[in-house]
């Protein structure tokens, strides 16, 4: 008997493994930028973007709306693709259909986020500088590409959601005449709203915290962006691209750059979870 | 004016299909691109020769050891962590605030962007404990990060086991444990696998997480602490800086294509478990 306990303390000392994870990474990533924060000033830190860190300026406010931006190009793109994937496969497909299709986009998420880069670089890079103009290497690259790669997390998480709605909905709704395409759009949708949101909302923090893809399509340039085709720096860019050589201050201002998205995930995730758990 | 509802279902149906349509095209011309320009430059020497000359010529070889080793060392350690967390929130406990704190703890791990996790194994493993960019670090972070699959396709597999299973057990005296290990386990063990396939999939894309933690030197890894070019952070490198793009191909190839068939592998996996309990 004294054993089972015994097991049963060494298994949720393992099960403590992930929210201790999480625990290690917050504290490290908020002991390591605060001071900069601190030495800045929050406000400098957040609302001016004079960004030269070896020279004493650290703010961050380009790639703050940078990445906000960037995000919100790539939801214009990627939620009504994925929502159409999801309605196609979960309302009008036969089930053989829908169990083959699944996995299959699903697979887009297997691709790795470096070999979506360089496809932007090779095929979208020179069709936006051709066509569009501008140097190509843009926030519109960047929005293309993220609008992309969110598609697996928006068309699975929707695709749950719609299925999870009652057939007694849908023929309740049928019975009195309406379309399936009515039906769709007036009962299934609507039941399926705060499932579809999470998706969404899960969708953004995908976008907003990817890294390699943004660097190789989005140009990286320290300004706040006046329109789609000027280049972009985003707060992953930023802390990819200098923590290999940054020291001192400078890669203080690095993690305050990492705690600020850090902050922007958890929010998004917190409202997930909490729409979730309301439904 | 108001539309037919049968003509704006057609119309509705069809633009539908058309943007699904169009998504799948977007996955079949990444494969094929890869694939087509990728897959001629690879030869047996290819994936046997060291590279030469930052990676313009010669194979990748080193890569892929670096590779292996990185992703080896993170299952290595993900794994008992994973299922045992599964085993605790399936077998052990009942919903409860201990079981949320868990599930809470590995859904936000499930976020946590790579770049932050890049940042994290940096500060702890490669600067204060002093690993440098190693394999151990480069797989200590991984394995945070593939943690959250491993807990949540275990959890699944575990609970699709009927639970007659263990009554059955319990009513021949077995204990907890012994149900647990000679029961639960096995029956569960392709889900579990599917878990550790994903997990290796993840960890073989995985370019943000590794280039801080375990580095970009060129030569193949021998022990723990030396560092190693993973074959993601070497496709980047070369197609970053454009210093070979027949060899960029060939490494792209090579990685998306492992990663495409451990996926498809882990579904089939995962499929045929459901299948067999329900």
């Amino acid at each position: 008997m004294k054993r089972e306990v015994f097991i049963e303390r060494v298994l949720l000392f393992l099960a403590l493994s992930s929210i201790g994870s999480l625990l290690l990474i917050t504290i490290f990533i908020f002991l390591e930028g605060v001071p900069l924060i601190a030495h800045a000033g929050l406000k400098k830190f957040l609302l001016t973007s004079h960004w030269a860190p070896t020279k004493g300026h650290f703010g961050i406010l380009a790639m703050i709306i940078s990445s906000i931006l960037v995000t919100l190009g790539a939801m214009v793109l990627g939620v009504p693709l994925g929502l159409a994937c999801a309605i196609s496969l979960a309302e009008f497909s036969p089930e053989r259909v829908k169990t083959l299709l699944k996995p299959t986009l699903e697979l887009l998420a297997g691709i790795p986020s470096v070999v979506y880069g360089f496809l932007g670089v090779i095929w979208l890079v020179p069709l936006i500088r051709d066509y569009l103009g501008g140097p190509g290497l843009s926030l519109l690259a960047g929005s293309v590409i993220l609008g992309i790669m969110i598609l697996p997390t928006i068309i699975s998480i929707s695709i749950d959601a719609l299925s999870a709605v009652p057939d007694l909905y849908r023929d309740g709704s049928i019975a009195l005449g309406a379309t399936n395409w009515q039906t769709v759009r007036r009962v299934v949708l609507p039941a399926a709203r705060s499932g579809i949101i999470t998706a969404v909302i899960l969708g953004m923090g995908r976008a907003i915290g990817e890294t390699m893809a943004v660097i190789m399509v989005a140009g990286n340039a320290l300004k706040i962006p006046t329109s789609v085709l000027d280049p972009v720096r985003t707060l992953t860019s930023n802390i990819a691209l200098e923590l290999a050589y940054a020291t001192g201050r400078h890669r203080e201002a690095l993690f305050a750059t990492g705690i600020v998205l850090f902050v922007i995930i958890m929010i998004l995730n917190f409202t997930a979870s909490a729409i979730t758990r309301r439904r | 004016m108001r539309l037919d509802p049968r003509l704006s279902q057609i119309f509705m149906k069809a633009l539908l299909w058309a943007l699904t349509g169009f998504t799948l095209f977007i996955l079949v011309f990444i494969i094929v691109n890869i694939s087509v320009k990728g897959l001629p430059q690879v030869t047996l020497s290819f994936l046997t020769q060291e590279p030469h000359d930052m990676g313009r010529a010669g194979g990748i070889f080193s890569a892929i050891v670096a590779t292996a080793y990185v992703t080896f060392l993170a299952i290595l350690l993900a794994t008992p962590l994973g299922v045992g967390s599964a085993i605790y929130l399936t077998e052990y406990t009942k919903e409860g605030w201990t079981t949320r704190i868990i599930r809470f703890g590995a859904e936000c791990l499930a976020g946590v962007p790579s770049i932050i996790l890049g940042l994290f194994g940096f500060v702890l493993f490669v600067m204060k404990l002093g690993f440098g960019w190693s394999i151990l670090s480069g797989g200590l972070t991984l394995a945070i990060m593939v943690l959250p699959i491993i807990i949540r396709t275990s959890e699944e597999a575990i609970k699709a086991v009927p639970p007659e299973y263990r009554l059955v057990c319990f009513s021949l005296g077995l204990t907890k444990w012994q149900t647990i290990t000679r029961i639960v386990l096995p029956s569960a063990l392709p889900g579990i696998t599917t878990g550790i396939m994903l997990s290796v999939g993840r960890s073989l894309g995985e370019t943000a997480v590794l280039l801080f933690t375990a580095g970009a030197a060129l030569r193949t890894p021998l022990s723990l602490f030396d560092s190693g070019r993973t074959m993601a952070v070497h496709f980047y490198i070369l197609a970053r800086e454009g210093l070979s793009m027949p060899n960029a191909y060939g490494t792209a190839a090579i990685l998306m294509i492992s990663i495409l068939l451990i996926n498809v592998a882990a579904y089939t996996l995962m499929q045929r478990l459901m299948k067999r309990y329900s």
